[in-house]
């Protein structure tokens, strides 16, 4: 690992003025990508910016039929909240079954998403309940947030603040884990409420999409049943030594569909 | 460089560090306190596993610098008064170590279970292991091992 200048700001305006002010700066929540990646030389930044001293960034609250979550609050918090568990239990479970205990205890929401790694969990949630993504600029639906393969909407200086996920009448998610490192090979998060019916795919393609055809026939008849008949085009998606392609469509259908079983 | 300072096992410590200064780094070079293994490196194998403000963490992808001001306990810290801690002495009792190198990790992981579950079912412990790779394969006893605390720190 390269070294860099080490910086704890105690506001979002420092924050902002430090990594504006940096040759090549990046912020750091739970690190537990970056780090790895650091170590790996994969990154080397000048500049690394602790976002743990600003206050207001971590911890869960419900308001307007929306659970908001602060972007630093760990995997783990998410997984055990009351309110998560009561009100959006889909969104608890995706939590509890990212990484491992330690890395769910430092892991962040806000770090998850800000990163966008194509075959992490929490993009299939905000993407799939259709949240809404907090910034210390401004909102961004989780529509326009997910770009492309590590690419967000978020702009230079940009800050994930929160992220508020309306409630779901319906809501499942059922990944098929990599034995190994236990992220998705594909995980599918579907979803029925005030945002539609929805239902979003992480690990299969570049970068977490919405099935304009698994959502088609849910639309009408929210069951299982109802995908039998659909085919999930292998176009576009991952090849590699995990799974191929084909493969990889063949399981949208089948994580969608158990997916809508554990709606109950 | 820069100054970080916190408390290890009840002890205040300061220290001058680099930013990229791991915190598993600043326990065993700086410290001397070598029971926090480095495995892997790469936040897989969970031999580093301390607790940072009682949650247990990867020592190895966290930097030194992220546990300013925090309490960290390691595994040198679980004994009181030369009394093995109750899973330190499970382990022992239940042949929950081989090599040993993955030990420290275990140990300090199934602490951070029982806070959270003091009564795991054998699943529950063996998916809470998941980050923590014994090579020996040592599995078995090690859950057993763990059981057996939780069952005498029952009382």
């Amino acid at each position: 690992m390269y070294d860099f200048a080490y910086h704890r700001p105690a506001s979002l305006e420092e924050a902002e003025r430090l990594l504006s002010g940096a040759s090549d700066g990046t912020l750091i929540a739970g690190g537990m990508t970056l780090i790895p990646a650091l170590k790996q030389r994969l990154a080397s930044p000048s500049d690394v910016i602790d976002l743990s001293g600003v206050a207001g960034l971590s911890g869960i609250s419900e308001a307007g039929g929306a659970i908001v979550v602060g972007a630093l609050t760990p995997h783990a918090a998410v997984a055990s909240d009351a309110v998560v568990t009561a009100r959006v239990p889909a969104l608890a479970a995706l939590a509890a079954e990212i990484g491992d205990p330690q890395v769910r205890n430092r892991g962040t929401l806000g770090g998850s998403i800000a990163n966008n790694d194509p075959v992490a969990d929490y993009p299939a949630a905000v993407l799939g309940l259709g949240a809404t993504v907090r910034t210390n600029r401004r909102e961004i639906a989780a529509d326009d947030f997910f770009t492309g393969m590590f690419e967000t909407a978020l702009e230079d200086g940009e800050i994930v603040t929160a992220v508020s996920f309306p409630v779901p009448d319906k809501a499942g998610y059922t990944k098929f884990s990599n034995p190994a490192s236990r992220y998705a090979v594909v995980g599918v998060l579907v979803s029925r409420g005030p945002a539609g019916t929805r239902v979003a795919v992480t690990g299969a393609g570049p970068c977490v999409f919405r099935s304009a055809e698994l959502e088609q026939a849910l639309a009408g008849d929210f069951t299982a049943a109802a995908l039998d008949a659909v085919t999930v085009a292998a176009e576009g998606l991952n090849s590699d030594i995990h799974a191929s392609a084909d493969y990889r469509a063949h399981l949208v259908g089948v994580m969608a569909k158990r997916a809508v079983a554990a709606c109950g | 460089m820069l100054t970080v300072s916190m408390s290890v096992n009840g002890r205040k410590v300061s220290r001058k560090v680099e930013g990229r200064t791991l915190l598993v780094e600043f326990l065993r070079e700086h410290l001397g306190l070598t029971g926090t293994h480095v495995g892997c490196d790469t936040s897989q194998c969970g031999a580093c596993v301390v607790h940072v403000d009682g949650a247990s963490a990867k020592a190895c992808t966290l930097l030194a610098a992220q546990a300013e001001g925090t309490e960290v306990t390691t595994i040198e810290g679980l004994a009181k008064n030369g009394e093995l801690h109750p899973m330190q002495a499970a382990f022992k009792e239940h042949h929950g170590l081989q090599c040993g190198f993955c030990t420290p990790g275990m140990v300090m992981s199934a602490v951070d279970l029982l806070k959270r579950n003091p009564d795991p079912s054998e699943t529950e412990v063996r998916e809470w292991l998941e980050g923590n790779l014994c090579r020996c394969t040592g599995y078995h006893n090690i859950v057993k091992a763990i059981r057996a605390a939780a069952r005498a720190m029952a009382g």
